[in-house]
């Protein structure tokens, strides 16, 4: 379990995060989501430790990130699995070097049972064949496969995912959907993802948190959404005609029944 | 004034960071072997050609001095001047002025793309000390390696002051070897691969630094890589005097 306690991150004069408080469970998708410039990705960054907050502390299973030492930090990284926006592979690296990287590092593991390991992984986000291309020769939903295949080989407590849809067809951002459902009920581990996508929205978010100018505006499940009367959230969830009109419907079959 | 003293901190804190013992050994080698094959065996081909030529250029030179001297002096001493040449200035000074260039410019744009590609975060976040993981081998490769292009330019440098005269038939091979067996003191080898060391130091570190410190995208890594190989050069020179004074001073 994370829990966020007051953060806030200032840079130089602007307050980006201006006080978030809110807790993410185990074994539970966790959605933040929020219009460009909302705050999402410094948010991310934060519970990553790539920012420094400006105060206020996270939580990881009660360990405070913020009082950690160094070869703390070192030790909760290693417990942290991590997609980024641009799948962030490793040029030089073939797809299964790229997912035994974690592996090479930090575990004492022979060769051949991190072969193995690794070939579980690429099995469980059929990558079929691709382990001895290099990023450049796959396409964009398979980069975010291995990005998700090296993120869980180490098996982490935490997953984080930016934009884990992004720049994918419609199609393939269901599947990484349905991927990172599996893992995370697999591995019980709390997933935290940033998302524009609204089908992700309505399909995998069991919780979500809504950020508006640094603030958390809202927060619920994908079945509170559509009930909610916070105007900034259904604006921003239901901003398309088509989706204004499904919300319309959907609205008034809950009143008939 | 801040921002240069910023980045001197920055530059000694990333090189703090690097210099310690690695993670995990059998990686490290792994990453030093690919290190030593991109800065040093893909230079290769570039150290021999501009040695060769240069080489041969020397010995011109020195033979039309010689030739166009009031009092004589004995064709023997192009071979000898030549060595001089190539030891004292050319092959540590210009050949590492040559490697700043080929070996800083990719140093830089490398790392500052996978910085900028978010690979450098994601190195990071999984724990990996990312200063030693990828500038230390680099250091390393560079530091150990260096020395041996050098050396193979001085060899390949006075083979091209040989050929030069074989061609244009300005001096014999019985004097141009008579000439570079002649007595060279060995504070100028010591003086030459102490050159090279240090400058080697600063090929990997200063391309490795703005590199690492880049912000924004292609195009920012782009001028980090110009910049970087402008500022190797620049102290590559500074370091040149400050050594010169100091070895042979």
């Amino acid at each position: 379990m994370i829990e966020v306690k007051n953060l806030k991150k200032s840079f130089e004069d602007a307050e980006v995060l201006k006080g978030i408080s809110t807790s993410f469970e185990d074994g539970k998708i966790n959605l933040v989501i929020g219009q460009s410039g909302s705050g999402k990705t410094v948010f991310l960054k934060c519970l990553l430790g790539v920012f420094e907050p400006s105060s206020g502390d996270i939580l990881f299973d009660g360990r405070p990130f913020g009082s950690m030492g160094k070869e703390d930090r070192q030790q909760l990284r290693t417990e942290i699995g991590t997609v980024f926006q641009g799948s962030a592979l490793f040029d030089s690296m073939t797809v299964q070097e790229n997912i035994m990287f974690p592996l090479d590092m930090f575990t004492n593991m022979t060769y051949r049972d991190k072969k193995k390991v690794v070939s579980k992984v690429i099995g469980q986000v059929e990558l079929g064949n691709a382990e001895k291309k290099l990023p450049s020769e796959i396409s964009g939903g398979m980069q975010k496969r291995v990005a998700i295949a090296r993120a869980i080989v180490n098996n982490p407590k935490y997953l984080f995912c930016d934009e884990p849809n992004s720049g994918l067809d419609p199609s393939t951002s269901i599947v990484i959907d349905e991927l990172l459902t599996y893992i995370t009920e697999q591995y019980k581990t709390t997933t935290i993802i940033n998302t524009h996508d609204m089908n992700s929205v309505m399909t995998i978010g069991e919780k979500i948190v809504y950020l508006r100018n640094g603030i958390k505006e809202w927060e619920g499940s994908m079945h509170d959404i559509l009930t909610a009367d916070n105007k900034y959230l259904i604006n921003f969830v239901y901003s398309s005609a088509l989706f204004k009109e499904l919300r319309k419907t959907l609205l008034e079959k809950r009143q008939n029944l | 004034m801040k921002k240069l003293l910023t980045a001197i901190g920055e530059y000694c804190l990333l090189i703090k960071d690097s210099i310690n013992i690695p993670q995990k050994r059998n990686v490290f080698w792994r990453t030093f072997m690919r290190e030593v094959n991109d800065l040093i065996i893909n230079s290769l081909g570039l150290v021999v050609f501009t040695s060769g030529f240069v080489g041969a250029v020397v010995a011109i030179q020195m033979f039309n001095n010689f030739d166009a001297s009031s009092f004589p002096i004995p064709t023997a001493f192009v071979g000898y001047a030549t060595k001089a040449v190539l030891i004292l200035e050319f092959c540590p000074t210009i050949i590492s002025l040559v490697l700043a260039g080929k070996v800083g410019s990719y140093i830089a744009s490398s790392i500052g793309t996978m910085r900028v590609t978010e690979q450098i975060d994601a190195m990071d976040i999984m724990g990996v000390n990312t200063p030693n993981f990828l500038v230390l081998p680099k250091i390393l490769a560079s530091v150990l390696f260096n020395p041996l292009l050098i050396a193979i330019s001085f060899v390949i440098g006075i083979f091209g002051g040989y050929a030069a005269g074989m061609i244009t038939g300005n001096w014999t091979s019985t004097q141009f070897t008579t000439g570079i067996q002649m007595y060279t003191p060995n504070l100028f080898y010591i003086y030459a691969f102490i050159k090279t060391v240090v400058f080697a130091f600063l090929i990997a570190t200063i391309p490795s630094y703005y590199g690492y410190t880049v912000k924004g995208g292609s195009l920012e890594v782009g001028r980090a890589s110009t910049q970087a190989v402008v500022w190797t050069m620049v102290f590559i020179i500074i370091s040149e005097l400050v050594l010169t004074q100091m070895i042979l001073g």
